[in-house]
């Protein structure tokens, strides 16, 4: 098992300002990598690096190939996929015309029949809403919507920008389970940036802590949870 | 009476075209969020190559067929050459852009083909269906294309996966991106559209009113017109406008003010909707971006 | 901020520069008493032209430049201060330079109307509404109602004035100085403007309007009298035009004419004031020379008909937003520096046209 994203020596910039200087990372093949940090340690800045959605610097490779001069889309159709900070939902489009979209780039349409239906198994409730406008969902019903979204792309990674912000513990609860359970039936690996440290542990197993836009450690999430100073000094709890 | 239906008739007529145009415009705002001061321009100077094409003995519907697909490419390579390096640029620089090619597209017909007016022939005979002159077969065929081009464009974008990516590529960019879609040749493809449908409102407006390099410029104003009205993000509302600013202006020209203020009275409109419904009649609201 | 007239203007050096500049200019006409040259009063025209249309660009600049609204109609106020005049003139009996304020007046007073609707729209929205009175005006003017004042399609007639006190100028060369005198005053006035409180405002308005706002400033009274004063620069240079040009006709006054207005404000520097001078130069430039590289292009193309100017129009508006942003002054003062390596206090301007972002 080897990893499928690796990252050496990245930088990212927003406009003038360094945000993220010289960061190694690796996703194995099929595993959960979380990177944590407090608020504005450039977690989703590097993970915007990851996909080429900033200035940057370093090399990125997915799989062997090196992705680092590819563009946004090109990624996106090698099998990454992002789901943005904030949701990314097109609020004018139906749910199911958000799902559909994904039709855009992907040839095989049976498969991605399946998938939909695969979709609605992990989210019963957009199956409920599929006629809605999609700009009408709760914030949480629009975090599954963005889920399921990049779930359409058949991805084999997924980038999970902060998947419980602004959510009903509940909700957040019921997401982290679907996500575990898509990374255990569907074998897609995971990078998720989140504030919820904890959680994002408990779903890990690999973890990099972010300061000011660098590592300053990293190891196998049982480390960082049996480690009460680090938690103390970086995470908080 | 009759003269009053004759007026509604001939309302409708013109109305289809500055639908066709304020298509062409609702098109490129839709997928760039810009106003193509060009759009006029562009169809005239379309209207031009059909014209050419049928001086060399082209069958019509060959020639029509071919402008529209020549538009397209058009389109489609002035947005990836001459507005995509402009992409971040401030509004000024978009409108002094669209001002430059209004002003090429209409030098280069003049250079081309000179500034003589030329005769341009309709598809669609004289024919008169009733009897005293209220419809005839011409009228009937420009409304009748307006209409199909509509439904053309409303099957593209509701059930087409590419009309999707477009529609998703105009309301949200950098998540379009994250879904794989190619946003900046979604814009160009608007471009490429807006060209076509205004190529197809320039081939209907040639034989009404003769082909020369300022034909489009009142029906330019008369085509902002109708997209307001009609919401100018909303396709289906700017051809409604179309039709309402047509009868509208011609009633309001044969019975108020005359036919010699007909373009005082769009910029009256123009002016009149951006204050007062700036939504339109049908449109949703634009949210303005701080 | 990006060519903020009160770096420059407050800049030492810059009154003297502009003092000599104007002397430059007022000594031009003694030429013609040096050199016989038959053409000499034609120069004078072209002159004369040169400064109207460096007024009309600086009445432009003033409300695109410096206040961030987006104006493609500015032909309809330098009609409307052309028309003022030549009916005063035709029909009042009004000796020509008491139109001249007359006319200024009118135009305030319109160009405010017109900035009331114009609050409330913005960047493409007004381009949109300015264009649509751009198109209208020339059919407005050969209305048929209005038609016993305007004189409709044919336009009025005029007298050209002849020198006052018997001046032993030529009449060309006394409405030289005529222009020379009322521009000057023109760029005095809008020099002091901009470097006062009001000045400050309007740039305030331009670069941040919501700041603006909330600092106590009244945005909507500054703005549409911005569009006011903007209105009654450009009509009184569309004043000076019909004095000078002895005709006023409806189709003088179309789109085009507000296209070279906003090509001399590319041309010159979007926010300068020297710029508007160059832009004036350049547009008389274009119109003149626009046959002989119409025949050039015929010959060299094997073109069969004329090139318009609208095409060397079109193309250098082009041309100048891909490779000189900033316009002749911007590129002339990048060059400086590149040159001399000075670092001036407006060195570190943005030269990009910062007028009316709307994101």
């Amino acid at each position: 098992m080897g990893a499928i994203l690796e990252a050496k020596g990245v930088s990212a910039w927003y406009g003038m300002i360094q945000a993220v200087t010289e960061v190694d990372l690796q996703v194995e093949q099929g595993g959960v990598t979380a990177l944590l940090g407090a608020n504005g340690a450039g977690k989703t800045t590097t993970l915007r690096a990851l996909c080429n959605m900033v200035r940057r610097s370093g090399t990125t490779t997915f799989d062997g190939v090196d992705i680092s001069r590819r563009s946004t889309e090109d990624i996106v159709r090698m099998g990454v996929a992002h789901v943005p900070e904030g949701r990314g939902t097109f609020v004018a489009l139906t749910v199911e015309e958000n799902l559909k979209l994904a039709f855009h780039t992907r040839r095989d349409r049976a498969a991605a029949m399946r998938d939909m239906d695969l979709v609605f198994d992990y989210f019963p409730r957009l199956k409920e809403r599929i006629r809605q406008q999609a700009g009408t969902l709760s914030g949480g019903e629009q975090q599954m919507l963005a889920i399921a979204r990049a779930l359409m792309l058949a991805p084999r990674l997924m980038l999970l920008d902060e998947p419980s912000f602004g959510l009903a513990p509940l909700i957040v609860q019921e997401i982290f389970r679907i996500l575990r359970q898509i990374n255990r039936d569907a074998k897609v690996s995971m990078l998720i940036v989140e504030q919820n440290a904890a959680l994002a542990l408990e779903l890990a197993d690999q973890v990099y802590l972010l300061e000011t836009g660098s590592v300053v450690t990293s190891g196998p999430s049982d480390m960082v949870r049996n480690d009460e100073a680090l938690r103390k000094a970086y995470l908080g709890y | 009476m009759e003269f009053f239906i004759q007026q509604v008739v001939a309302g409708l007529t013109s109305g289809a075209i500055y639908a066709c145009v304020a298509l062409g415009l609702v098109m490129i705002f839709v997928s760039t969020d810009h106003i193509n001061f060009a759009q006029g321009e562009m169809a005239m100077f379309a209207t031009y190559i059909a014209w050419a094409l049928i001086d060399a003995g082209v069958p019509y519907w060959i020639a029509f067929g071919s402008t529209i697909l020549i538009a397209f490419v058009g389109g489609l390579l002035i947005q990836r050459f001459i507005l995509k390096p402009l992409e971040n640029a401030p509004v000024l620089a978009l409108v002094v852009c669209f001002i430059a090619l209004l002003s090429i597209f209409n030098a280069m017909a003049g250079m081309i083909w000179s500034y003589t007016i030329k005769p341009f022939p309709s598809p669609f005979p004289a024919l008169d269906l009733t009897g005293h002159g209220l419809v005839n077969v011409r009228q009937l065929g420009v409304v009748g294309v307006t209409l199909i081009m509509l439904g053309i464009l409303t099957v593209f974008f509701r059930y087409t996966t590419l009309g999707l990516a477009m529609r998703a590529a105009a309301q949200n960019a950098s998540s379009a991106r994250l879904m794989g879609v190619r946003v900046s040749w979604m814009l160009a493809l608007g471009w490429g559209l807006a060209a076509a449908i205004g190529a197809t409102a320039g081939m209907l407006v040639a034989p009404l009113v003769f082909l020369d390099p300022n034909m489009m410029t009142g029906i330019l104003v008369y085509g902002f017109a109708a997209a307001l009205v009609g919401g100018i993000a909303n396709p289906a509302g700017a051809v409604l406008g179309g039709f309402i600013v047509g009868v509208l202006e011609n009633l309001v020209g044969s019975y108020v003010i005359g036919n010699e203020l007909k373009l005082t009275f769009a910029l009256a409109m123009v002016v009149g909707v951006l204050l007062f419904k700036p939504a339109g009649l049908f449109g949703r609201v634009i949210v303005k971006r701080v | 901020m990006a060519a903020d007239a009160t770096s420059w203007a407050t800049k030492s050096g810059f009154g003297k520069m502009a003092i000599l500049f104007w002397a430059i200019l007022a000594a031009l006409p003694l030429i013609g008493y040096v050199r016989d040259d038959p053409s000499f009063d034609y120069y004078m025209f072209m002159g004369q032209s040169m400064l109207i249309y460096g007024t009309a660009v600086l009445g432009l600049n003033l409300l695109i430049g410096f206040n961030g609204q987006i104006s493609l109609g500015h032909s309809a106020f330098f009609a409307v201060g052309a028309y003022t005049t030549a009916i005063l003139m035709n029909f009042a009996g009004m000796p020509y330079w008491a139109t001249i304020p007359i006319a200024a007046v009118v135009c305030f007073g319109a160009g405010f109307l017109f900035g009331l609707p114009a609050l409330k729209l913005e960047g493409h929205y007004l381009a949109l509404a300015t264009f649509t009175l751009a198109i209208a005006v020339p059919q407005l003017l050969k209305y048929k109602a209005i038609a016993g004042w305007t004189g409709g399609v044919g336009g009025l007639l005029l007298e050209k004035p002849d020198p006052p006190f018997n001046l032993p100028l030529s009449p060309d060369q006394y409405l030289y100085y005529l222009c020379l005198f009322v521009s000057m005053l023109m760029f005095w006035f809008v020099y002091n403007l901009l470097r006062g409180r009001s000045g400050r405002a309007m740039m305030a308005i331009r670069d941040h309007p919501m700041a603006a706002g909330t600092m106590g400033i009244d945005t909507a009274l500054y703005k549409t009298v911005t569009f006011g004063i903007s209105a009654a620069i450009t009509g009184v240079a569309g004043a000076l035009s019909a004095i000078t040009i002895a005709y006023v006709a409806p189709d003088s006054f179309t789109l085009q004419l507000a296209v070279s207005f906003l090509v001399g404000l590319v041309v010159g520097g979007i926010a300068s004031l020297p710029g508007c001078i160059l832009g004036g130069v350049f547009i008389v430039l274009v119109q003149n020379s626009a046959q002989s590289i119409s025949d050039w292009m015929k010959v060299s193309f094997s073109l069969r008909y004329d090139v318009p100017a609208w095409a060397i129009y079109g193309v250098l508006l082009l041309l100048l937003m891909y490779f000189l942003p900033s316009g002749l002054m911007g590129g002339l003062i990048a060059l400086k520096e590149r040159l001399f390596g000075a670092k001036g206090p407006d060195s570190t301007d943005d030269p990009a046209p910062q007028a009316s972002r709307n994101d």
